[in-house]
This record gives structure tokens, C-alpha cells and sequence, in this order.
């Protein structure tokens, strides 16, 4: 559980309580129930942690996938720089966003994940876990005098060069790892498409 | 040009026939799901509209009671459900002992974990359904229960406060609020864990973070156990009431509805009774969570069983090879193991191909270092190093299985084609050097006239892992090509392909398959196969 990046699960968490609590804010107001205008309130916050949540950071390691059209909300978090960077910033507010959903039955299920996701933005930041957006690289144009290489001195079918080169070494050893090589009890045919 | 635009129409009119063939019976099993969901659903909430005994429970929810009530029905029904196709052993169980349902049936059986997916949507929507009327149905008992409530409403709410009478709005006094009454019934406190184990579950199973950390969504699903539990309790409480069917025969409720006030006094109308509907989602999740118990019990039992390892051998691209032998082990092509390595951790199982043919006295996987816990098991058996370690410091294997995987239907073929990408050739070395020694004996006769392997390496350093001669395409191949070879050279046979390897390679067959399947069921057919964990 080592190299777990909490703050990927703690994104996905908040993204998830986001809708929790717009779904619950939208029964209260709808039904009109008692204390409604704090689900008109849950909406309202939902909707501005579904905002900011949807744009995936990336990964210390390793390719990140991204969201779908997160490029457009990457720029708008970036702007806040530290307070969308930070995520001791990001577990405070999300804390303090949950608590007036918890006075209303319909949304204490969206405070208790939202509150959840708080905690485990807390885990990541004292882990030392930062946002950084998820930017394309500008395309590299391949200089075309690079590419052209040496062509190839022997016809098809050929193996590629590093085995040209272990052939030439080693050709009566096995190509294999176990006994050697094994006789074929029926013929294997090369289908040269 | 007319021509060409009626041409392009028929081939995507055949394209789409040949899928709507290869892919029916997935479909059939999903729209058979998706049936039983709203017949449960709809008969339901029929009843619970129309029956009487519910009538004045009606008068204070509304509809939302029959809402809550037939989601509850869906709910108990996929909850059922989802233990079963990820209780591995039962279904190579199934499998092993199908011998009526091949082909197309004991294909499904490789798409448990997607049809273990639908069921856990279908539990995510109803719960949806199910909290949200139920958040309604607090409310209005709440409002039952206030002094503004008058006539009928008041009239059922105060029922239950002398000694003769039960009650039917379970919030007894105006003095209190929805999340009070909630927290203090037993079906508001499971359903809330409920909900929160099934959040966290459902958060921490999204495809990124199984891909970045699998350890997280490995534990976060035994969260299970919570749902399971809290699942069973949830209905002791008895909130939800309906009229008892002694009251029905003395109180008739048509008559007596408009003489509410008469109720203590007028023989004609006694006092209503209420009682609880008893829990019964113990009774549909009982048999899946003991099969499962006894799927983790077989597990464990396993594990106990000594593994020997008699050989360890480290490929140069991070690919460790490990022989072994377990008393009474016997496998087919094609199949996998769960590994466990209690050194590195006691509660995590992992899936390794064999690569061993069933023929040889002793089993391999091949495994490539691909996260945490591989990384350990390299270090575990010093594959860096070049140190050799004695036989009894080598760190203990547990091994559960072998389960059952698409290759074993590759003997059913008689043509098939294998095509595996990067360490995805493992399945396929188990499948070949099988191969070979059935051809070695001959006595025995094989379905299969012929096998195609295209083994796909990107990486330089990948070694051939079976030592048989056989010729290895580098690069991408032009599949349009090689498919288009293989149906004119095989006119009227079944072809099996199988695939292990990359999810665009799986997609790009699937596709191959479909365009070259003849509609003709005389002619070519491909019939796509994939293993994936």
C-alpha cells in the first residue's frame, strides 16, 4: 500500500460526493421538505466540488488518464494556483463545505462522503501530495534528416537488429531457456503475408 | 457511386447481423437481467399501490412507499446476485461440469466480471431510488406527527400512544427531527452504513484507480462484509407497517376511513392494528454469502496446501519464472492461478497464467514486474542478484486454483488462431507446448487440425519462452490481411480466436472477427475469445 497516491482516491471520492449531495439537495428543495434552503445550499456547493474536482491531477509516476473535456476546467483551477494546489487547502475546505449539508437528512449522506474525502485529502497531504494539472505537450515536429536511417541490408523476412547480432554469436545455442530446442513432431509453416 | 454507397450499406447490414450473432447471447442474458428487474420492480410497486392492508400507510406517504418498497425488492435481488460470478471455484465448477451448454453459454461464463459489474450498477441506481423515497417517506411521517397535521393524518399518527393500539407512523412525538428518528432506528443507521460502504466500494473500483493502485481496491472492496451485514439487519426494526389482516376482517377500511373520529367509540370501526413486514433480505443474500464463504474457505484451505518450488529462473525484461509442484494438482491450458506470498502480504491474492503444460510433472507462471507486490516477489526471490538462495530460504508460495480460462476452449476449434501481445504470451506457451506433447503421442486424436500463434513483442529484450521453433512476427501485423488470409484458406470452418493482451488489440480483433465472419452459416465463422483479469 506504499506507493498508493491517496490523492487520485480522495479526487474521486469528492467528485462522487459532489453528485451525492446535488441529488440530495434536489429531493429537499423539490419536496419542500423541512430546513429545504439547505438543500437549495447542498446544490449549490455540489455543484462548485463537481467543478473543481473533475479535473484530474497527475500522477507523481506513471501516464495519467484524463478526464473527458477536463482541459477547460484545468485552466480555471490553475488560476487559483496554492489554494488549488494544496491540498491541506482542498481538506479544510471540503470539511468546512460539508457541514451545513449535515443539518439536513437528505444530504448527511453527501456530508459523510464529502467528510470522508476530506480526510483522505488530509492522508495525502501529509504524504506531500500536490495538484498539478494535466498538460498536452506541444506536438514535436520529427526533423525529417534524423529519421532516415541506414537501409536494411537483407531482404524480408528479417529479425529485427539485436537478434541479427545474437544469431551471428550464438548460432547452434538455443534460442530458449529450458532443455534446447525441440524437434517439431508436425511441421511448422511460415505464412509470409 | 450509387453503387458504391448501396455496397457500403450491405456491408454494414451483414457487419451488423454477424455482431448482432457473435454478441446475442450476452445481450439475451442482459436483457434477461434487465427483465427480471422491472417485472420484480413493477409487480412491486403494483402491490403496494393496490393492496388494502397498506392503505392507510398510503393515506400518510403517498406513492413514494411503493417507490421504496420496490427498489427494496431489486435491491435484494442484485445483492443476490453479485456474490456469484466472482465465486471463481463455482463457476470453474459450472464450466468443468457443462457438458451439455457449450459454445456460446460457457462463453458467458468468461464475462462474470463484467455481468458482476452490471449487477453493482443495478444495486447504485436502485439504492438511488430506494434512499430518496425513503428521505420522503421520513419527511412526511415527520409532518404526520406535527401539530399542523389534521383529519385522517393526525387521526393515524396518534395511533399507538394507548396500551391497545400498535402504531403506524413510526416517529411517535412532534419534538424531534428527521435525522434524530433516523439515528436511532435501527434501519436508519444500516442504511446509512450501507450507503457509505457501497460509496467508498464503488469510488475506490473505478478503472483508474485499479490501474494505479489495485492493493487500495482489493481492501476497500472487503468492505463488503460491512454491506452484507448491515443488508441483513436493516429490516428488524419493522418500520415500515402494514394493517394486520385480523384488523382487515373487523375495520373496513373503505367504510371506515371517512369515520376516523368514530374510531374509539363505534363498534363498526375498532381501532386499526399495525404490524411490521419481517426482514427478508437475509433470505435472498443467505445462500450467495455462504457459497462465497465457503469460495474463501477452499481459498484458505488451499493456501495450507505445501507448494514446492523447484526452479527459479529471471528473465532479463523483469519477467520471473518459477516452477512448482503441489500434490493433486491438475490443470488444463490456458487456466490461471491466484499466487500469495504471506511474506510480503497475508491478505493479498494475485492471477498468474500458467505456462506449463498439463503434461509436464510440475507447473510455472511467468510473472512480470508490474506493481508493488511483484516488485516484492522479485526482490523476495533475488532475481536482481545474481546470489543463488538455498531451496528452504526462498520465501513460501500459496497457490488457489487453476481457474478455468477461455484456452480451454481452444481444443473445441478445429482451427484456431492465438494472438497474444507482450506478457500475454504466457496463456499461449501453456496452449502450445500442450499442443506438442498431444502431437508427441499418437494415440490421441485431435479436433484441432491447426493453430495459429502470432506473438506480438514490443519489448527488445523478450525472450521466447516455450524454446519451440517458431517464427514470431515483429511489429504490428495488418490484421485485415492476416484475417482475410486465414478465411480463404479455412471456407467453411469455425475459427477460434483467442487473445490475451492490450484492451485497443482486443477491440481491433473483436472487429476483425466480425467483418470476416461470413453471414452464411455454412461459411467462416470467427468466434472471439478473451481473457483479461
Amino acid at each position: 500500500m506504499g506507493q498508493i497516491e491517496w490523492a487520485m482516491w480522495a479526487n474521486e471520492q469528492a467528485l462522487a460526493s459532489g453528485l451525492i449531495l446535488i441529488t440530495g439537495g434536489i429531493v429537499a428543495t423539490a419536496g419542500q421538505f423541512t430546513q429545504w434552503y439547505f438543500g437549495a445550499y447542498s446544490i449549490a456547493a455540489g455543484v462548485f466540488i463537481c467543478l473543481l474536482e473533475y479535473p484530474r491531477g497527475k500522477r507523481k509516476k506513471g501516464s495519467t488518464m484524463e478526464r473527458c473535456g477536463q482541459k477547460y476546467m484545468t485552466k480555471v483551477v490553475k488560476l487559483f494556483g496554492p489554494f488549488s494546489r494544496n491540498y491541506y487547502v482542498r481538506a479544510i475546505l471540503h470539511l468546512g463545505l460539508s457541514v451545513p449539508a449535515g443539518f439536513l437528512l437528505a444530504t448527511i449522506l453527501g456530508t459523510a462522503c464529502l467528510a470522508i474525502s476530506s480526510g483522505i485529502y488530509l492522508l495525502a497531504a501529509t504524504r506531500g501530495e500536490q495538484w498539478t494539472p494535466i498538460e498536452s505537450k506541444p506536438k514535436e515536429r520529427p526533423q525529417v534528416g534524423a529519421t532516415i536511417k541506414q537501409p536494411p541490408s537483407n531482404p524480408p523476412p528479417r529479425p529485427p537488429a539485436e537478434a541479427r547480432k545474437k544469431l551471428s554469436e550464438e548460432e547452434e545455442v538455443a534460442t530458449g531457456v529450458s532443455s534446447g530446442p525441440q524437434e517439431n513432431p508436425i511441421p511448422v509453416t511460415d505464412e509470409v503475408v | 457511386m450509387k453503387e458504391r454507397i448501396c455496397q457500403q450499406q450491405e456491408r454494414k447490414t451483414v457487419m451488423m447481423g454477424c455482431w448482432m450473432l457473435n454478441e446475442s447471447v450476452s445481450v439475451i442474458l442482459a436483457l434477461l437481467w434487465l427483465g427480471v428487474n422491472l417485472y420484480l420492480f413493477i409487480d412491486t410497486f403494483r402491490w403496494y399501490g393496490e393492496e388494502e392492508s397498506f392503505f392507510y400507510t398510503r393515506v400518510i406517504l403517498g406513492s413514494t412507499l411503493a417507490w421504496a418498497r420496490a427498489s427494496a425488492v431489486c435491491l435484494n435481488f442484485n445483492c443476490m446476485l453479485i456474490l456469484l460470478p466472482i465465486s471463481r471455484n463455482l463457476i470453474s465448477f459450472i464450466r468443468g461440469a457443462s457438458i451439455c451448454c457449450r459454445g456460446p453459454w460457457r462463453r458467458q461464463l468468461d464475462k462474470n466480471l463484467k455481468f458482476h459489474k452490471l449487477v453493482a450498477y443495478g444495486i447504485a441506481i436502485n439504492a438511488t431510488i430506494h434512499i430518496a423515497a425513503h428521505l420522503c417517506n421520513l419527511e412526511r411521517y415527520h409532518l404526520s406527527q406535527s401539530a399542523e397535521a389534521e383529519g385522517l393524518l393526525a387521526a393515524l399518527s396518534k395511533l399507538g400512544d394507548t396500551p391497545n393500539e400498535s402504531y403506524i407512523n413510526p416517529i411517535r412525538t412532534p419534538h424531534t427531527n428527521t435525522t434524530t428518528e433516523l439515528l436511532s432506528t435501527i434501519a436508519g443507521i444500516t442504511g446509512l452504513l450501507i450507503s457509505l460502504a457501497l460509496i467508498l466500494i464503488m469510488t475506490s473500483s473505478t478503472e483508474f484507480i485499479r490501474q494505479i493502485s489495485y492493493e487500495l481496491f482489493w481492501y476497500t472492496h472487503h468492505m463488503f462484509i460491512i454491506f452484507f451485514i448491515s443488508l441483513s439487519i436493516h429490516g428488524a426494526g419493522r418500520i415500515v407497517r402494514g394493517q394486520t389482516p385480523e384488523s382487515l376482517l373487523l375495520h373496513n377500511v373503505t367504510f371506515c376511513r371517512d369515520h376516523y373520529a368514530e374510531w374509539q367509540a363505534a363498534a363498526r370501526c375498532p381501532v386499526p392494528q399495525f404490524s411490521g413486514k419481517e426482514p427478508s433480505a437475509w433470505k435472498w443474500v443467505l445462500g450467495p454469502v455462504v457459497l462465497y464463504a465457503c469460495e474463501r474457505v477452499i481459498r484458505f484451505w488451499r493456501f495450507q496446501q505445501e507448494v514446492v518450488i523447484t526452479k527459479v529462473v529471471s528473465h532479463p525484461s523483469g519477467v520471473l519464472e518459477l516452477h512448482m509442484k503441489k500434490r493433486n494438482f491438475k490443470m488444463a491450458p490456458g487456466q490461471y492461478v491466484l499466487l500469495q506470498c504471506p511474506s510480503i502480504s497475508s491478505l493479498e491474492w494475485h492471477p498468474f497464467t500458467l505456462t506449463s503444460a498439463p503434461q509436464e510433472d510440475f507447473f510455472s507462471v511467468h510473472i512480470r514486474t508490474a506493481g508493488d507486490w511483484t516488485r516484492a516477489l522479485h526482490t523476495a526471490f533475488e532475481a536482481e542478484g545474481q546470489t543463488i538462495k538455498e531451496p528452504r530460504s526462498l520465501p513460501r508460495l500459496a497457490v488457489d486454483g487453476p481457474f478455468g480460462a477461455a484456452l480451454t476452449d481452444v481444443f473445441h476449434y478445429p482451427v484456431s488462431v492465438c494472438i497474444a501481445a507482450g506478457i500475454g504470451v504466457t496463456p499461449f506457451a501453456a496452449l502450445l507446448k500442450s499442443i506438442w506433447y498431444k502431437c508427441c503421442e499418437s494415440q490421441t486424436q485431435l479436433k484441432l487440425s491447426k493453430a495459429i500463434h502470432i506473438a506480438l513483442h514490443w519489448d527488445e529484450n523478450t525472450d521466447v519462452i516455450t524454446g519451440l521453433k517458431q517464427k514470431t512476427f515483429y511489429g504490428r501485423p495488418n490484421w485485415n490481411n492476416e484475417f482475410r488470409q486465414i478465411a480463404y484458406h479455412h471456407p467453411s470452418s469455425s475459427i477460434g480466436v483467442f487473445s490475451c493482451g492490450p484492451k485497443a488489440l482486443s477491440k481491433t480483433l473483436q472487429r476483425m472477427c466480425r467483418l470476416y465472419s461470413s453471414a452464411d452459416p455454412r461459411g467462416v465463422h470467427f468466434y472471439y475469445n478473451k481473457e483479461s483479469f
